[in-house]
């Protein structure tokens, strides 16, 4: 579980990253988007890596969750859970589950159309018009597109909320996990664990919300 | 029968080297063949387990706990003694040796107290072998702390849970052994009676404490474990299922009881708060080293204090009676445990007790805060601190050294004893008396021994802190692996012991026709009230200070109890099921016996000595006025009680005390 | 005091249980949690029916033996201390208690509000040992000097009474901080490094065959420790599970 988040921990920095070049510059996502969407060591190399990294994380949550359900078959009938935990702490595979639920959404608003686009029409010139060399590149466009829609944005506003319980209690335990304690670093890793819990979610929030605001 | 305590010739300190040298051995191929039964899971019965199990005998060990872990060793805090002069402050084995007879009072057995002071420095390798976690300093090397009763620093220690830790490295030593299948471990059993077949002990009827079902053990020797019966006094320190049973089963089929009226009062323990307790909690005797112990000098004050008018931290330095210092200037607050115990009572006697029972003393920080406060600031170069300063570095230096034990002390009576004086008051915690054993730890039945607290055999009178801890683990590492081969190699040729004799299906009827009376009285008090009547007499006839008229009068009070008991107790619940009160009641039943031989005991021993004070004699005039009169001329020996049907008409049978090697004095710590 | 307790009643360990509800008069504020226990059962004596079984023993905080889950805690309120150690006055007159035995399916109930505690016996007899027999010849004690701060961690760690409460409280019913207290204990030793990676991959495999859970860093479990065990061991024993699994030659 640790090892599998931090490789996404690490994914979402690089995401994040990407979106936030869509809000300062058009021609510098669109660039960008264009050589992660065409450069071979992404898509055949890192693309699948990546998607075993959630697949497995994914699977591992389920399996955890299911031997942990097994290890207490009667439930207490007065229980004070918060009394010595977090919530979020306790309900990693409620956040997951809503996060996997995102990314069904996220892949059929934007990987699937552009799996389309690219293997079975085989477009890879990323235009616009692929018949028009000035009809401009069609990146930024599609995802400032997508978020004309303001339920979907409150969805993905929303989806980002569960993304930051997820982190919040993420982040810290895969250190914890991975052996790594100490008195003197750990307090600025649960420190550094918040500050990512917040800001990261918060700034693909922002991103989402500028291209809803600066809908025309 | 006569007793023969089987004391090695030659001189003191050659004893144990020239016994271990002669006796017989059993060859490792033969020991696969031997079957030994551990009953009791503490230091001594954990140890003995483990020990005998490596050396490649079949090991069965019985505990009624869940756990072998939680036997009550477990609760010891203070530390361990051992003669290994880290400090170099001239301790040596003889100073172990002779401060452990002189704190007992010289009634102790002088060759059993040598070789445990010899073995004493052994046990503090093993332990940190095993990888128990004692104190260290910042050198790295083993720290040690003073006790009560003596003036060398040779007791190692570790926070306040020694017991916790030394049993935890018995434990694991049992665990390695179980692992193997050497030891055959017995969880939430109870022994209830030993087999003998052929005037040999060869095994015991236990019974399973989840299911009740009766079950048939056999061995080539049983050991008995069992600690100590403190809880005859329904308040004790001891834990709630500490008893007599397994001791007192062995005695009625031959093994002798020796002194059971040596019991310890330990002097901080935290008062009684009402009816409704149901056991004592002892704090570590190490308080005394720092705590201040006072009453107030005047009737007025103490008045004014238990009806809360009066704080005790205001009383005047001139108003306050620091007893102990007054009377024992030498060792002061850290005069042994009986010294400080009777001081205790002698105060609330007089009615300076500063509680609303009247029964509690005050335990003082404030000095020692002070104290500690000023070298701290010292240390951190803090020129003129203020007094606020002082007390604020003082408490953390405390907290440091007792900090657990300041904690608990909050916890139970709500005060903090940082701002305020600790109450405390003497509980009695553990019994000097027990099974008679010879030098090898053999009772009176041939191959049955006892260790640990369940003998009788190091502490004479009175025992010195610390010393519980090193008794046990030097009779279970150190002591029985030996004797009891010596024993065992006799046995080689005998086989397995059947369970299907005559004398198996005996010692099972009687068990289950006991049960099942307990089951069918269906009476109408619970055990409990039983258990606290009895409690109750012994504690006002039979505790810190007996005389003739009260112990007569307590042995007729017992005896009555016990009728009543049998007649009148209700044991709800069947007899094939778990049934903690059909358990509790077997063990009230037993102590019901027990007490009424104890206060034989102390109605016999007409002289005060260690933990037992006969009102009668007492020192007339002189530097020792009123201090406890030993009795050397007629009282030197050791008393075994031999069962003979009836606890009052218990035999009894002499074993003289002869000191070679110390000179019986009086014991001044003044 | 009077109060309104929910205890667990179960006949055995394949009886259906059920919550039974108790009045209780008169309990003085300074008695202990067990004492009130007792008050109860002695109710429960003279009214002829049959007392609830519970584990107690030492009644001081150090054997271990006590559990129950205490108005949805474990040990119930209060940090760093056991049922034993808990007072009546942590409680307000009227109140309604529940009271129920410490729940894990590696934990299963004996009777009553007894549960069955050997699965960390047998952890413990999976490695929980330094392989040292009993020896007259030793070497000396402090022959090996060892720094104050690994000896005080690993008395810190080996102060863990066993009493379960970790994998009571835990959500997903993780022996994890049990068996690191010990694992801990011996990796912080010299003595215990010799058989440390044995020791901690035997353990870690007995700890998942009894069916605990498995952890997930919630840190319950050192809330609830009476004897407030770190999290630290956890990770010290994840340190040392790593490193002994990419290295076993097994």
């Amino acid at each position: 579980m640790a090892l599998s988040g931090f490789f996404l921990l690490f994914f979402l920095l690089q995401h994040l990253t990407i979106n936030f070049i869509s809000v300062i510059s058009v021609d510098g996502f669109n660039a960008t988007s264009h050589f992660m969407g065409t450069n071979p060591i992404v898509q055949i190399a890192l693309q699948p890596v990546l998607a075993f990294g959630v697949i497995f994380h994914l699977m591992m949550g389920m399996r955890l969750e299911l031997q942990n359900r097994a290890s207490r078959p009667i439930k207490y009938a007065m229980n004070k859970p918060a009394e010595n935990s977090s919530w979020m702490s306790r309900n990693m595979i409620i956040t997951g589950i809503m996060i996997f639920l995102f990314l069904g959404m996220h892949f059929y608003d934007f990987w699937i159309p552009e799996l389309n686009v690219k293997y079975l029409q085989g477009d890879m010139s990323g235009l616009i018009d692929p018949m028009n060399p000035d009809s401009g590149m069609r990146y930024w466009e599609e995802l400032h597109h997508k978020f004309h829609d303001p339920i979907r944005t409150g969805l993905y506003v929303l989806s980002f909320v569960f993304l930051g319980l997820h982190l919040m209690h993420g982040f810290q335990s895969a250190f914890q996990s991975v052996g790594f304690n100490h008195r003197k670093y750990t307090p600025t890793i649960k420190k550094l664990s918040n500050i990512y819990a917040i800001v990261v979610p918060l700034g693909f929030i922002l991103v989402a919300v500028y291209h809803f605001m600066t809908q025309s | 029968m006569s007793l023969d305590a089987k004391i090695p010739e030659g001189p003191l300190k050659d004893k144990w080297t020239n016994h271990k040298n002669h006796i017989n051995v059993v060859n490792p191929a033969n020991k696969r063949h031997i079957d030994i039964i551990v009953v009791g899971t503490g230091l001594a019965g954990g140890a003995a387990a483990a020990s005998l199990a490596e050396m490649g005998y079949n090991v069965k060990a019985f505990c009624y706990q869940d756990s072998p872990r939680r036997a009550h060793s477990i609760a010891a805090q203070g530390g361990i003694n051992a003669a290994k002069n880290y400090q170099n402050d001239g301790d040596s084995t003889y100073r172990l040796f002779y401060d452990t007879v002189k704190g007992g009072d010289y009634r102790s057995r002088e060759a059993n107290v040598y070789r445990l002071a010899e073995v004493s420095a052994n046990i503090i390798d093993q332990c940190v072998a095993q990888g128990v976690p004692f104190a260290r300093d910042y050198g790295g090397l083993l720290d040690n702390r003073s006790f009560g009763g003596v003036l060398v620093s040779r007791t190692f220690y570790a926070k306040g849970q020694t017991g916790q830790q030394l049993l935890l490295g018995a434990y694991s030593a049992m665990n390695r052994q179980i692992a193997q299948g050497k030891i055959a471990m017995y969880n939430r059993h109870e022994m209830l009676d030993v087999v003998l077949v052929g005037g040999k002990a060869r095994g015991i009827i236990a019974r399973d404490l989840v299911t009740g079902e009766i079950e048939r053990h056999s061995a080539h020797a049983v050991i008995v474990a069992t600690g100590g019966y403190g809880n005859v006094f329904f308040l004790s320190t001891n834990a709630m299922g500490s008893n007599v049973t397994a001791s007192w089963k062995i005695h009625k089929k031959g093994a002798y009881f020796a002194n059971p009226c040596y019991t310890q009062i330990h002097p901080t323990c935290i008062p009684r708060s009402g009816d409704h307790q149901s056991k004592l909690t002892l704090m570590s005797e190490s308080l005394r080293n720092d705590g201040r112990i006072w009453v107030p000098k005047k009737l007025e004050d103490v008045k004014a204090i238990r009806e809360g008018k009066l704080k005790p931290k205001e009383l005047k330095e001139e108003d306050r009676d620091y007893y102990l210092e007054r009377r024992y200037p030498a060792f002061g607050n850290l005069v042994p445990r009986d010294v400080a115990s009777r001081a205790a009572k002698e105060r609330c006697d007089a009615g300076f007790g500063v509680n609303a029972t009247g029964e509690a003393v005050y335990l003082d920080f404030a000095s020692a805060i002070m104290r500690y406060g000023t070298t701290e600031a010292h240390i951190q170069g803090l020129h003129n601190p203020t007094q606020d300063q002082i007390r604020e570095l003082g408490e953390k230096a405390v907290e440091n050294k007792y900090g657990n034990l300041f904690q608990m002390y909050e916890k139970i009576v709500d005060q903090n004893p940082y701002k305020t004086p600790m109450m405390i008051y003497p509980a009695v915690h553990y019994t000097m008396g027990g099974i008679w054993v010879d030098y090898n730890l053999m009772t009176t039945i041939p191959g049955c021994y006892a260790a640990g607290e369940a003998n009788f055999s190091d502490h004479g009178a009175n025992r010195l802190g610390a010393s519980a801890l090193m008794q046990g683990l030097a009779d279970g590492y150190f002591v029985l692996p030996y004797t009891v081969g010596d024993y065992l190699a006799n046995d080689i040729r005998t086989g397995k012991i059947p369970t299907n004799s005559p004398e198996f299906d005996a010692a099972e009827k009687e068990v289950k026709d006991r049960l099942e009376r307990f089951i069918n009285i269906k009476g109408t008090k619970s055990v409990d009230h039983f258990h606290k009547e009895l409690g109750k007499v012994m504690w006002d006839n039979v505790g810190m200070a007996r005389n003739a008229e009260g112990l007569k009068e307590a042995m007729a009070k017992i005896k009555q109890i016990r009728e009543e008991f049998w007649k009148d107790v209700r044991v709800p619940g069947g007899l094939n099921e778990m049934n903690p009160e059909l358990e509790k009641a077997g063990r009230v039943a037993d102590f019901l016996e027990l007490g009424e031989l104890f206060a034989k005991d102390a109605l016999d021993r007409n002289e005060s000595c260690g933990g037992h004070f006969r009102e009668e004699s007492v020192e007339i005039g002189g530097e020792q006025e009123g201090e406890a009169k030993r009795d050397d001329a007629n009282f030197a020996f050791v008393s075994a009680w031999e069962w003979t049907g009836n606890p009052s008409e218990a035999k009894l049978h002499k074993e003289n005390l002869v000191f070679h090697d110390i000179e019986l004095k009086q014991r001044s710590y003044k | 005091m009077n109060l309104t307790l929910k205890v667990w009643r179960q006949k055995d360990g394949k009886a259906k249980g059920e919550l039974v509800t108790y009045q209780i008069k008169d309990v003085s504020p300074d008695s202990s949690f067990l004492e009130m226990l007792d008050m109860l059962n002695e109710n429960l004596v003279n009214e002829g029916k049959d007392p609830a079984a519970f584990d107690h023993d030492c009644r001081e905080g150090i054997c271990g033996m006590c559990s129950l889950y205490i108005n949805g805690e474990a040990h119930g309120p209060g940090r760093l201390i056991t049922t034993c150690q808990l007072h009546m006055r942590s409680f307000k007159d009227g109140e309604t208690i529940y009271i129920e035995p410490f729940r894990a399916a590696a934990f299963p109930v004996i009777k009553d509000l007894v549960v069955d505690r050997s699965a960390f016996d047998r952890i413990q007899q999976a490695g929980g040992y330094v392989s040292v027999n009993t020896s007259g010849n030793t070497q000396d004690a402090n022959s090996l000097p060892i720094p104050k701060d690994d000896a005080d961690k690993a008395f810190d760690a080996a102060t863990c009474i066993g009493c379960g409460a970790c994998v009571a409280t835990c959500k997903n019913s993780s022996a994890m901080l049990f068996v690191a207290a010990k694992v801990s204990q011996f990796a912080l030793l010299p003595q215990g490094k010799v058989e440390a990676k044995r020791r901690v991959l035997n353990m870690v495999k007995q700890m998942d065959e009894e069916g605990f859970g498995n952890c997930t860093n919630t840190g319950a479990c050192e809330v609830e420790c009476p004897k407030g065990i770190s999290l630290e061991n956890i990770a010290r024993m994840n340190r040392e599970y790593f490193s002994a699994a990419i290295t076993s030659e097994e």
